[in-house]
């Protein structure tokens, strides 16, 4: 398995754990994205995640290239969902294991970040009140006549 | 005596159409259509002039030129024939417009040879409407008082003339010889008809599309015919043609599954993808 990857069902916690088992490490740190029930004051019912997969794949094994070369990690991993997802299930995982708790620590911060703004994935969001939207996509106009108005 | 054949290149028009002085347009060889036109009417007469407003003697396309300046009060490509014919009462003259990026060899040779002195007029039949073609032709002196009164009386169109008048029609021997070319649109279509080389090629390009961009255009992805050099433009064709709401200033874009530079040029076959705003996580 590659150290990142997609998934289209419910993430198998348990087993990305047992594969950062590491007997020269000391310290294992993850991070869990779960889906939550509300976003800029709508309540949200379900989730879509949608990838743009062949170049989320290459960015995704680059940023833990990058975070293995940066904080001197060995063993780290990302796995993202795709399809549509329900409350509560978790949409991102990361992991990192390292002799060292700090580096483990940054090494995961640094995953989850790079992951959420580099990463060609776009997640639709479906509300209570039946809309639905593309989280970034469909306010950029609204965004843009606020900065007119302001100048 | 034989009767002496002048020739009267027209370039006195304003150009409105064209947003440009037609005159000064090089379409081959770096020459100007006014140049091109002066030299292709050269051999077939005892001298060539360019017919100018008193406002372009100096202007540097036409002053190189014999010159005849428009002294008849009246506008548009009737008053140069007019002044010719006051400037030269006893010669012939071959009017020849200088817009007519076409115009070839065989055209004037065949006028040339055919032209008939013993009639008022000798003018090509448009190819497109059957009617004189007045810019392509050669005004026997006879029509000088006739000419002279039909502007008289407020009339100023050189076709209507010839019409009246007792002209031989030839058959053009390339129908798109006289076409002329008006507008920028024409300019167009003539600068690339005449240089192959330089016609803007058309490219495959095939275009994937992700979340709120698969949703408008109603597609994953597509397989586009385009003109456009970058993928900057191909979006802006794009965003026409689908709706786009996202402008490219929001967006990323992939060529051949990696991130690349929006003035990257296309080639045939390439893959484009145009990343909305991302939402990972």
């Amino acid at each position: 398995m590659t150290a990142f990857s997609f998934s289209a069902e419910p993430i198998n916690i348990a087993s990305l754990n047992a594969s950062l088992r590491d007997v020269t490490c000391g310290g294992f740190v993850s991070f869990e994205g779960w889906v939550r029930d509300h976003n800029e004051g709508q309540r949200v019912t379900a989730l879509e995640y949608e990838a743009f997969e062949a170049l989320a794949l290459a960015e995704g094994q680059r940023v833990i290239a990058e975070a293995q070369q940066r904080f001197g990690v060995e063993n780290a991993r990302c796995v993202h969902r795709v399809g549509a997802l329900g409350l509560e299930e978790v949409a991102v995982w990361v992991g990192v294991s390292a002799p060292h708790r700090d580096e483990a620590f940054r090494a995961c911060r640094y995953i989850i970040d790079e992951v959420k703004h580099r990463l060609p994935i776009w997640k639709k969001e479906h509300y209570a009140n039946g809309d639905s939207g593309w989280v970034n996509c469909e306010r950029c106009a609204v965004h843009a006549h606020d900065h007119a108005s302001v100048a | 005596m034989t009767t002496p054949l002048l020739g009267l290149v027209l370039a006195g028009g304003r150009s409105t159409c064209m947003q440009r002085d037609k005159a000064a347009i090089e379409y081959r060889d770096g020459q100007t259509q006014l140049a091109a036109a002066v030299e292709a009417l050269r051999p077939h007469v005892t001298k060539v002039f360019v017919s100018v407003r008193e406002d372009q003697r100096t202007e540097p396309t036409r002053r190189h030129f014999d010159q005849i300046v428009d002294q008849v009060a009246a506008s548009g490509p009737i008053a140069g024939i007019a002044s010719a014919q006051a400037v030269a009462p006893n010669a012939a003259w071959w009017i020849l417009a200088c817009d007519l990026p076409f115009l070839d060899h065989a055209t004037l040779a065949n006028l040339a040879a055919r032209r008939d002195p013993d009639r008022d007029a000798t003018a090509y039949r448009s190819s497109h409407d059957g009617l004189p073609e007045p810019l392509c032709a050669v005004y026997e002196p006879r029509t000088r008082d006739a000419l002279a009164a039909y502007i008289a009386a407020g009339r100023h169109c050189p076709r209507k003339f010839l019409l009246r008048a007792n002209t031989l029609l030839l058959d053009p021997p390339n129908p798109r010889a006289l076409d002329n070319a008006n507008t920028t649109d024409d300019y167009w279509q003539a600068m690339s008809t005449l240089n192959p080389q330089l016609a803007v090629s058309q490219r495959e390009i095939r275009v994937q599309y992700f979340a709120i961009l698969r949703e408008q255009a109603g597609r994953r992805e597509e397989v586009i015919t385009t003109q456009a050099r970058t993928p900057r433009e191909l979006y802006d064709e794009l965003r026409g043609s689908h709706s786009f709401t996202l402008t490219a200033d929001s967006l990323r874009v992939a060529i051949n599954g990696d991130f690349a530079d929006w003035s990257r040029p296309l080639s045939t076959n390439d893959a484009v993808v145009f990343i909305p705003p991302v939402a990972g996580g």
